[in-house]
């Protein structure tokens, strides 16, 4: 073992690993997910400042409708509910790929979080149509100028991270499980956890903070 | 919107009015024609620049190791070079707009020859280039190039995403210089507040000009500052554990853990302005709720990490250059350490002192007067490491020293009046005035831009393989040294005697004499940058007789200097094993350098890749499209982005191989060369015997 393989061993990054089981391919995995998780930090901090916006937004409603006049618990739940229960199948996922349970599970789990994410993104695309119709749009108020900035933002990441759950699925197809396809699903693991913790601050401080 | 609304207006706002002789030729008033014949004369000159760079290049056969040697190239001491370049074109652009808005102050006396607007564009496109296009290019090129090659590593840990923030920082500079031709830019500052920049106050394209600009430059010093960070931790060679880590690889870390933090902030800012003028938000307006603080308070929280992102390298090119034309190891080593990640820290707790006047409680305002306040105690430190650094050392006054020396006495009087406007009941006197200018000038010329030249100077032999012009780099330097001094030091008292920042004229009298101080510092600061330019030419001109290929022109000792100049694209033969501090002098002491290991390894390295310049292309059409509104070229450069990004993550492949055949020739010619060259004594550095071996001399010790 390298002196570097050896500071690996001791500095591991959290997370789910690939394991001695997948050989190289785990030492060649510590640098890339380390990067991300750094990404991560600095996209957490992009949040973190457009949930100051909104917290500091959140009397410029300028006589336009606020929050009891817009939110529907009802819906947010069931979203809150599908994307967690979409962090849960792609931990499935990613425990597939590291115990090689075979492809055909790893793409199921990775096939139902889709699925889960594109019915979050629907009831999302509902909610807003809805605020909408009810005179919430943006250009109403800087309250609603500020919500519009953080709900859709995490939206927009779930996107990305759905357009990306496609593309690897398309790489496995191509590829088969090679180095980079497997970087690649546990970079989207990460991201997708983080979305979801995400969604629990918004849960919590737009929607529950908003509505008590 | 349907499909065909989008095509409706296919170059969108784009008009012939939006040239810049365009008002002159309608309105022919003296004042037009003044400003249009400035305006028009900066056009031409990026025309002229630009057709004449294509007609070299086809001249002489260019644009084929351009693309496969250059602009594709994933290697970072390339990319570390042209983002050099990108610095170097955009300083001479905005130190011309300087010394034209000092000549406009000289004559500004109940009215000089500029339109308010014109010198309003011009004072916005100066702070921004200034701050994002000259300092954080020339800083990111720095630590490019030097940082891998610090810590032993072959690379920066993602390459391609170094190239491809490279190119978004091209986009953005790109942007800018196309503002000078088509359109006008912001004339809300560099830190464009709203309500002003909002659409009502200013509907024409100046601030998407500028909001797109730094987007761009903000996304490509993310992505740096994340490859930075992870290059450090990640990619550093056996032994070489923090603590050895030379001072200006420590600063590269803290440089990059505050882009980290720092960029998204403006992101956001930038990003919120953009939804209020395209799609009627009310983050900042004035009316249904919008909050201007919201904006004041996301651009300090960026603003004032970067203002310690710019200087904390230049910091670390100091402790470079000082240790190394001293003969000593550096001073108080771990404090400089301590110091510098307490700055880091300390910089995202002071940014309410850029607004102390708009209007928070008293003691808000008093913890971060503390806070800023408290900033000068590392910043001190650091003075008086240098200082004993420098004490009893053999002290050669080379150019890049000679900078360092210029830096130690006017930084303390910048940082001196930066104590005093930290005090936010001296704030409220001086604010807005030009006491301010002349503070972060007198911090950020000495400071970033004397340090990124230090460094210009000290590490250019390792890049190019031969020494610059010591003479006209002296003359430059000492023009660049009592030019700031002449253009800057009377801002202070006009300051104090009221004279606003940003007016571009003034009805007292008394201020002229000294405005017309400050023009002439202008003026010989304009003479140090030609210097600069005419020392590069000569430069090039006698390069055959400046050779330093052995690599090690100035007894240097950190690992850098222990490879060939310039060095291989793979950086070592074999990756060293670090013992110590101050690495590479303990080889040469003790004779472990240069050496002719008995085996060599096939080395693998990132192969060329098109992202970099496809994302620069992509990047510059999303935000010219985003400017003028020409929706369909926004779609497709969209569609674009996702497109390359997705392709992309489909290549495999992306490496090539240097045989361990090429690594032993290779390795085997330069130490060929070792052995060949005469070593020469620090008297003879300057002189063409240096090919780049130091004679070992006791560390220290005075002769």
């Amino acid at each position: 073992m390298s002196p570097q393989a050896a500071m690996y061993q001791v500095n591991k990054y959290p997370g789910l690993n690939l394991g001695p089981g997948h050989g190289q391919d785990e030492e060649a995995a510590a640098t890339v997910m380390f990067g991300f998780w750094v990404f991560l930090m600095s996209d957490a901090i992009l949040f973190g400042m457009v949930f100051a916006t909104y917290v500091t937004s959140l009397h410029g409603t300028a006589g336009g409708p606020g929050p009891h006049d817009l939110y529907d618990i009802k819906s947010i739940f069931i979203e809150t509910m599908l994307l967690l229960a979409s962090s849960f199948t792609f931990g499935m996922a990613s425990l597939a790929l590291k115990y090689k349970h075979g492809r055909i599970r790893l793409v199921s789990w990775m096939v139902v979080t889709l699925v889960l994410g594109i019915g979050f993104l629907g009831f999302e695309l509902h909610d807003f149509s809805s605020m909408f119709a009810h005179g919430g749009v943006p250009s109403r108020s800087g309250f609603l100028s500020a919500f519009f900035d953080l709900v859709p933002l995490h939206g927009l990441h779930v996107t990305a991270g759905c357009i990306w759950l496609i593309c690897l699925l398309g790489q496995i197809g191509r590829y088969g499980l090679d180095l980079k396809t497997k970087l690649g699903i546990m970079r989207l693991a990460l991201f997708w956890h983080f979305l979801d913790i995400v969604w629990i601050a918004i849960f919590s401080v737009v929607y529950l903070g908003g509505l008590t | 919107m349907s499909i065909a609304a989008l095509f409706d207006h296919p170059l969108g706002r784009l008009q012939w009015s939006s040239l810049p002789f365009w008002d002159m030729l309608q309105h022919p008033t003296k004042g037009n024609i003044i400003n249009g014949v400035i305006a028009t004369g900066a056009a031409s000159l990026v025309v002229v620049g630009a057709i004449a760079l294509v007609l070299v290049l086809t001249r002489y056969k260019l644009w084929r190791p351009l693309w496969s040697d250059w602009v594709t190239s994933p290697d970072h001491k390339k990319i570390g070079i042209m983002y050099i370049v990108i610095a170097l074109v955009m300083l001479a652009r905005a130190l011309i707009e300087a010394v034209l808005m000092r000549a406009q102050q000289a004559f500004g006396l109940g009215g000089g020859f500029l339109s308010p607007d014109h010198f309003a564009q011009l004072f916005s496109t100066h702070g921004t280039i200034m701050i994002f296009f000259m300092a954080m290019p020339f800083l990111t090129g720095v630590i490019n190039y030097v940082m891998p090659l610090q810590i032993g590593a072959r690379d920066v840990s993602f390459p391609v995403l170094n190239s491809i923030s490279l190119g978004l920082t091209a986009a953005g500079a790109a942007l800018v210089m196309v503002s000078l031709v088509i359109g006008k830019f912001s004339t809300g500052g560099w830190f464009g507040y709203p309500p002003y920049t909002e659409a009502n106050f200013s509907p024409g394209v100046g601030p998407d000009y500028w909001i797109w600009a730094l987007s761009l430059a903000g996304l490509g010093a993310t992505l740096t500052g994340i490859n930075f960070a992870v290059t450090i931790y990640r990619e550093r060679a056996p032994g070489m554990t923090l603590m050895r880590m030379p001072l200006f690889t420590w600063t590269a870390l803290c440089t990059a853990i505050i882009m980290i933090f720092a960029m998204p902030p403006l992101t956001v800012a930038t990003a919120q302005l953009a939804l209020d003028r395209y799609l009627g938000f009310h983050y900042f307006t004035n009316d249904l709720g919008g909050n201007m603080m919201n904006f004041a308070n996301l651009f300090w929280l960026f603003g004032h990490p970067e203002v310690y992102i710019l200087i904390l390298p230049a910091f670390g090119v100091y402790s470079e250059t000082i240790s190394t034309f001293s003969g000593k190891a550096l001073f108080g080593y771990r404090s400089l350490v301590m110091a510098t990640m307490v700055i880091a820290l300390l910089s995202f707790t002071v940014w309410l002192h850029h607004f102390f006047t708009m209007g928070q409680d008293a003691n808000i305002n008093a913890v971060f007067g503390i806070a800023s306040m408290l900033i000068g105690i590392p910043t001190g430190v650091k003075i008086y490491d240098w200082m004993w650094t420098m004490f009893r050392g053999r002290v050669r006054l080379t150019v890049p020293m000679i900078y360092a020396l210029g830096f130690i006495v006017l930084f303390v009087l910048g940082g001196m009046s930066g104590i005093l406007l930290a005090n936010p009941t001296i704030d409220y006197q001086v604010h807005n005035t030009v006491f301010l200018v002349a503070h972060f000038h007198n911090v950020a010329v000495p400071g970033v831009l004397f340090g990124m030249l230090s460094a210009y100077h000290f590490w250019f032999p390792k890049a190019f393989g031969f020494r610059l012009n010591e003479r006209w780099g002296m003359i430059s330097a000492l023009c660049w040294i009592f030019g700031f001094i002449g253009a800057f030091f009377p801002l202070y008292a006009l300051g104090l005697m009221g004279l606003p920042r940003r007016t571009v004229a003034y009805t007292e009298a008394r201020y002229v004499p000294l405005e017309w101080v400050a023009f002439l510092g202008a003026l010989l600061i304009l003479a140090a940058l030609l210097a600069l330019l005419w020392q590069l030419w000569v430069s090039i001109r006698d390069r055959d007789g400046n050779r330093v290929f052995v690599g090690d022109p100035w007894a240097g000792r950190s690992l850098e200097w222990s490879t060939s100049a310039p060095p291989p694209e793979y950086n070592y033969a074999v990756i060293p094993v670090v013992e110590d501090r101050d690495t590479f002098t303990r080889a040469k002491e003790q004779g472990r350098a240069y050496q002719r290991p008995d085996t060599y390894v096939d080395i693998e390295l990132p192969g060329n890749s098109a992202m970099g310049p496809a994302i620069a292309a992509i990047g510059f059409a999303l935000a010219f499209g985003l400017v003028w509104h020409i929706w369909w070229l926004v779609i497709l450069a969209f569609l674009a982005a996702i497109a390359s990004m997705i392709v992309r993550g489909f290549a495999r492949d992306t490496t090539r191989i240097v045989s361990a055949q090429q690594v032993r020739q290779e390795h085997h010619r330069w130490i060929d060369a070792v052995a060949a060259a005469t070593a020469v004594s620090r008297a003879d550095e300057c002189k063409s015997v240096n090919v780049g071996l130091a004679l070992q001399e006791a560390d220290g010790v005075v002769p």
